[in-house]
């Protein structure tokens, strides 16, 4: 099992560690709905040194990049990022990824961490002689600041106010003479910031975090946050088995130009798909689960790909690929969560959605 | 109720005698490792139960368990309580968080149970 640069952090800590994407990772500190809350209400930070970084060099690197991925990275500017796939030729989800564009010539790309070895294979495979491809998540470590308060702690922080910089974007810092990359983002719903540090700087950085007040939180709570958030997860909603089109993500995919994938995306937007992601909700609080089935009557309609109490919604809510059938007029159905049957319905899957008046939003 | 009198099951429930009836939780141990409570589905009372057959359903926002009956009996009362408000189960695992009350429960079926001591051992490494 692998260990991020903070894993003795965490045990130090006294958070309860699990395995994730290959590594002992903290799930929770002092409670996952408590970490959830400090979330919402101020400012929690998570260890995301996890998920893979690579870098990408080189005159031919955005044309590579630009049909390995669904992001135009042509069209991305310096100082920004976008989320993308990363499709087999049938249009199956590789994986989801963020492309920075740090320079003309010059992206890193986050990827997840249990697809990070199969990704950086297919990726080289495919990139022209010219372009060079580093895996840099060794050296490069990543810590999400996340929260209502993040902009005030992340000026603390750097000694600078980025309260100004928009969502999708980042900018280069420096912190104890050491280069820092800032971008506003995050996987929480809530506002926030993803902090990419040396390894050797990130031990430091997170106790310098401790000091301004920022409580730690774990994967756990990135888990309800990112549901009530809408946010799909790489290995639940998102697989080799569906597109971006099943996953009702085509909002997310350029109408022109050719990626790998392109074509049969393109197949299935016109010709429609049989299942589609939809989120749900149940009137309750027991919650259903990955892999229970949803039935209308004693027809099987769907499968939960994620399923969890929602902390700040006060009810259970979940992710399902639903017969897009049943989605043309959707009504109440029900999911058997094992020995009994639960009443659930289709719902917006963004369940919560932070108040936007921060000047840094759009 | 005071843990020390109490009788333990290998599920990590505890059963405790209040006077003609009985009253069923889960333990300190078992809430630590559930995490948050998010729901529990109490038992219907007047609803009859054989030692070991589940008798409630309890769900962490991570994973979600049965609650078995440590003894046979019948339910007398059940904790509403902490259907409202499933978080007092890890706030208090042997007061207000009680699960239920039985009632006709033979006291030697207990003696197939742990004593606080074995509990003790038991959560300590004798398990799996």
């Amino acid at each position: 099992m692998k260990h991020t640069p903070l894993h003795d952090v965490h045990v130090e800590l006294g958070a309860r560690m699990a395995p994730f994407g290959g590594y002992d990772m903290p799930i929770q500190y002092e409670g996952i709905i408590a970490e959830h809350n400090s979330t919402r209400s101020s400012v929690t930070m998570f260890d995301t040194c996890h998920m893979g970084r690579f870098v990408w060099h080189g005159p031919s690197a955005a044309d590579d990049l630009s049909r390995l991925l669904t992001q135009d990275a042509h069209a991305l500017e310096e100082g920004r990022c976008r989320y993308g796939f990363i499709l087999r030729e049938d249009g199956g989800i590789l994986d989801d990824q963020i492309l920075y564009r740090l320079g003309l010539s010059e992206f890193m790309l986050v990827v997840n961490a249990g697809t990070r070895q199969k990704d950086f294979e297919w990726l080289v495979a495919r990139k022209s002689g010219a372009t060079i491809v580093r895996d840099i998540t060794e050296s490069l470590a990543k810590l999400d600041i996340q929260g209502p308060s993040s902009p005030a702690i992340m000026a603390g922080f750097l000694d600078r106010d980025v309260s100004a910089m928009r969502y999708f974007r980042f900018g280069r810092f420096e912190w104890e003479g050491v280069p820092a990359i800032v971008s506003r983002s995050g996987y929480t719903g809530e506002d926030g910031f993803e902090l990419y540090l040396p390894s050797e700087k990130i031990v430091p950085a997170w106790r310098r975090f401790l000091d301004l007040g920022v409580k730690p939180a774990g994967l756990g709570a990135r888990d309800t946050l990112r549901l009530e958030a809408g946010l799909p997860l790489y290995g639940h909603e998102l697989s080799e088995e569906v597109s971006p089109v099943e996953a009702g993500m085509e909002r997310y995919l350029r109408r022109n130009g050719l990626y790998i994938g392109a074509e049969a995306v393109r197949n299935k937007m016109e010709t429609g798909v049989k299942t589609r992601l939809a989120g749900f909700k149940i009137a309750g609080r027991q919650s259903a689960r990955n892999g229970n089935t949803a039935f209308s009557g004693d027809r099987n309609i769907g499968t939960v790909t994620s399923g969890s109490f929602g902390p700040t919604l006060g009810y259970a809510i979940g992710f399902a690929y639903m017969e897009t059938e049943f989605l043309r007029s959707p009504g109440k159905f029900e999911i058997d969560v094992g020995r009994r049957r639960i009443d659930a319905e289709i719902a917006q899957p963004q369940f919560y959605r932070r108040s936007r008046n921060e000047a840094g939003n759009t | 109720m005071k843990p020390e009198t109490l009788r333990y099951t290998k599920e990590h429930e505890w059963i405790g005698q209040d006077g003609a009836i009985w009253v069923v939780g889960i333990t300190d141990y078992a809430q630590k490792q559930l995490g948050d409570i998010t729901y529990v589905e109490l038992p219907k009372p007047g609803k009859s139960f054989n030692a070991g057959e589940s008798l409630a359903v309890i769900e962490s926002v991570k994973v979600a368990g049965d609650i078995y009956a440590p003894a046979g009996g019948t339910v007398a009362e059940s904790n509403a309580a902490v259907e409202k408000s499933p978080e007092i189960v890890n706030q208090d695992p042997y007061g207000r968080g009680w699960i239920c009350k039985l009632s006709g429960v033979v006291s030697t079926e207990l003696d197939k149970l742990m004593t606080a001591d074995q509990y003790a051992v038991f959560t300590s490494g004798g398990r799996k």
